[in-house]
């Protein structure tokens, strides 16, 4: 796999709204079948940045290509490949899982198995189920089970595990990990960095509207402790989190 | 991926997608089809009466003559028997009672018998009915074997299609029931998926803009001809509502149908796109349905109106509905008989949708 062929290339993005600016700047690459993680507080800039390159919103100036495609030019071919989920999006109402899938292959104009695409996140169970009933972890793999509909090139996860519980969390992992496997390029904001750290080949970090670094978590990690960083107190073999699965169980659970 | 994407297939998904969530959502169902239900099962049943007149027998009065015998066989007469004199007089004051009527024998020798009759100022309508059934009766009981001595009558009538409450009442219940629907919603519908997301989750698949207002209206369209059918058969074969022409009619009726509704559903898109919140969405679509209600011929015809109220009448799109369903239902007209109120919807359509393109807000 080469993974130095930027799949999304972006250059100095900015976009402003009336008095204030999100976006001042901004370039990076996303390189094929790599995950890539946009880190930063909120208010950053990291959803605008997403939104742009997912053609959702107007950039004020700079250039942004994915797979090839400009912005500008082919936003209606760059839908086609890519796979968006977004932060607290709904769904059609009184409509159950399957018929929201039949409704997604309708917009996407593919044909799918809605079964088989919810059985791909775990929630056959649910097939019958109303999007509103779900938990929050199921809501997030259906989400993510209607990026997957067009089997695109790239998808964005918009900070998927904001508010699910450890176990939920950790299968959402599983299941990025899973689709990036079958060739897919994942693009993830989060607000966790033993995520961001576990999951992602790269991070940027965003801050003001403008990215402060950008390596691998590695790389950016030795940098710190070459400054002479230390942790206060020292780090033993396992933390709280780890405490958390191992005494409530790693599986699947019904409600997550 | 290198076949072209198909906008008929995403709009016929989000057509689909639309139709179910209507049919299963409580306040559409009730709008379309139970509110204008009730309302022609009511009026429906109140039309099978017809005119009455109550007529009060006076205590003492003689009962068995061929008088009252004749009135007792009257359809419209309906005879109050076993009041007192009091009870009586307060029925004709109030109006309860339209007229009280005493038979006495005649002790001399002709007539045979003397009928004393009042009437009440407080009925005067039913008085005058009253006054020339008796008068008709007394002629007919006077004249029974007499030969005519100028000239012979001899009445006929000839038979017509009856004009039933029903025939007034199902088309303004028909138009407001679309009215309704159109408005509310298409306002709700369109206020919630641009409020909770779906709309922008939309946007990040291949769809058009067109694809998602053509998606929701062919399910709106599609869900209030199915109530209007239902509506209409309810009304024929329960209420014997008039279809002049049978199928035809009611095709025509449901053209007619589809017009009012696009028309409604401009409202509603303005609506959605004004409206600062959820709940300021019902008072505003009150303001565009209510006058409709009221004024545009739902329930009585404008021609009642005081003549200043009558303009404001002749300026509604849904009096022109209604006035066009009742002229196809009852009378047989075709679309082109009635391309006048077409016109007149078809104006308020443009003006509606221009107004709309400028307010809707699609984020």
């Amino acid at each position: 796999m080469d993974n130095t062929n930027a799949i999304i290339s972006v250059k100095n993005l900015v976009k402003k709204y009336d008095d204030f600016t999100a976006v001042q700047g901004i370039s990076f690459d996303v390189y094929e079948n790599e995950i890539f993680g946009l880190l930063g507080p909120n208010g950053a800039g990291k959803t605008t940045t997403l939104e742009i390159i997912e053609t959702l919103r107007e950039k004020t100036s700079g250039e942004i290509l994915v797979d090839g495609y400009d912005v500008d030019k082919d936003a209606n071919k760059i839908k086609r490949i890519i796979g968006v989920q977004l932060q607290a999006a709904g769904y059609y109402p009184n409509l159950n899982l399957v018929e929201l899938m039949e409704l997604f292959s309708g917009l996407y104009g593919v044909d799918i198995n809605p079964m088989e695409m919810l059985e791909k996140v775990n929630l056959q169970d649910k097939a019958k189920a109303k999007y509103k009933a779900l938990s929050g972890g199921q809501k997030q793999r259906f989400s993510i089970a209607t990026t997957l509909i067009n089997a695109p090139k790239i998808i964005f996860l918009d900070e998927p595990t904001t508010g699910l519980d450890p176990q939920a969390r950790r299968n959402l992992w599983d299941l990025i990990i899973e689709i990036r496997k079958n060739g897919t390029t994942v693009v993830i904001t989060t607000h966790y960095m033993d995520e961001a750290e576990q999951l992602c080949d790269r991070v940027a970090f965003v801050e003001r509207g403008e990215i402060i670094a950008l390596d691998t978590p590695d790389n950016l990690i030795d940098q710190l402790i070459s400054t002479g960083f230390e942790r206060k107190k020292e780090v033993k073999k396992a933390n709280l989190e780890d405490v958390f699965i191992q005494l409530t169980g790693k599986e699947w659970r019904e409600d997550n | 991926m290198n076949k072209p994407y198909n906008h008929t297939k995403a709009t016929m998904a989000l057509a689909k997608a639309s139709f179910r969530s209507i049919m299963r959502s409580p306040s559409a169902v009730v709008f379309t089809l139970a509110f204008p239900l009730v309302f022609i099962l009511v009026f429906g049943f109140l039309g099978k009466g017809g005119l009455k007149v109550d007529l009060a027998i006076a205590p003492g009065s003689d009962l068995h003559n061929p008088i009252i015998m004749a009135l007792e066989e009257n359809p419209v007469v309906h005879l109050v028997r076993d009041k007192d004199a009091a009870e009586i007089k307060t029925g004709l004051e109030k109006g309860n009672i339209d007229g009280l009527i005493n038979v006495q024998k005649n002790t001399t020798e002709k007539p045979a018998y003397k009928a004393n009759v009042a009437y009440t100022s407080a009925s005067m309508d039913k008085g005058n009915v009253l006054k020339s059934v008796i008068h008709n009766l007394m002629y007919s009981l006077n004249s029974k074997d007499v030969m005519p001595t100028v000239a012979e009558l001899n009445e006929s009538t000839v038979q017509g299609r009856i004009y039933r409450t029903i025939d007034f009442i199902l088309p303004g219940q028909l138009g407001f029931s679309l009215l309704s629907t159109g408005v509310f919603g298409t306002a709700f519908v369109f206020f919630n998926l641009r409020q909770t997301l779906v709309i922008k989750r939309f946007f990040a698949t291949p769809v058009r803009k067109s694809s998602i207002v053509f998606g929701e209206g062919i399910a709106r369209i599609g869900f209030a001809l199915l109530g209007a059918v239902f509506i209409i058969l309810i009304g024929h074969f329960f209420f014997h509502f008039t279809l002049v022409h049978g199928a035809v009619t009611v095709i025509n009726m449901l053209l007619l149908a589809i017009i009012g509704l696009i028309v409604f559903m401009g409202f509603g898109f303005v609506v959605s796109g004004i409206a600062k919140s959820e709940s300021t969405i019902p008072p505003i679509s009150n303001i565009i349905t209510l006058p409709q209600f009221l004024l545009s011929g739902t329930f009585f015809s404008i021609d009642a109106f005081p003549s200043w109220l009558q303009p404001i009448s002749r300026a509604l799109p849904l009096t022109y509905l209604n006035d066009a369903m009742r002229k196809v239902a009852f009378e047989g007209a075709g679309l082109w008989d009635v391309k006048h109120q077409i016109l007149i919807m078809v104006i308020w359509g443009i003006c509606i949708y221009a107004v709309a393109v400028k307010v809707f807000k699609w984020e």
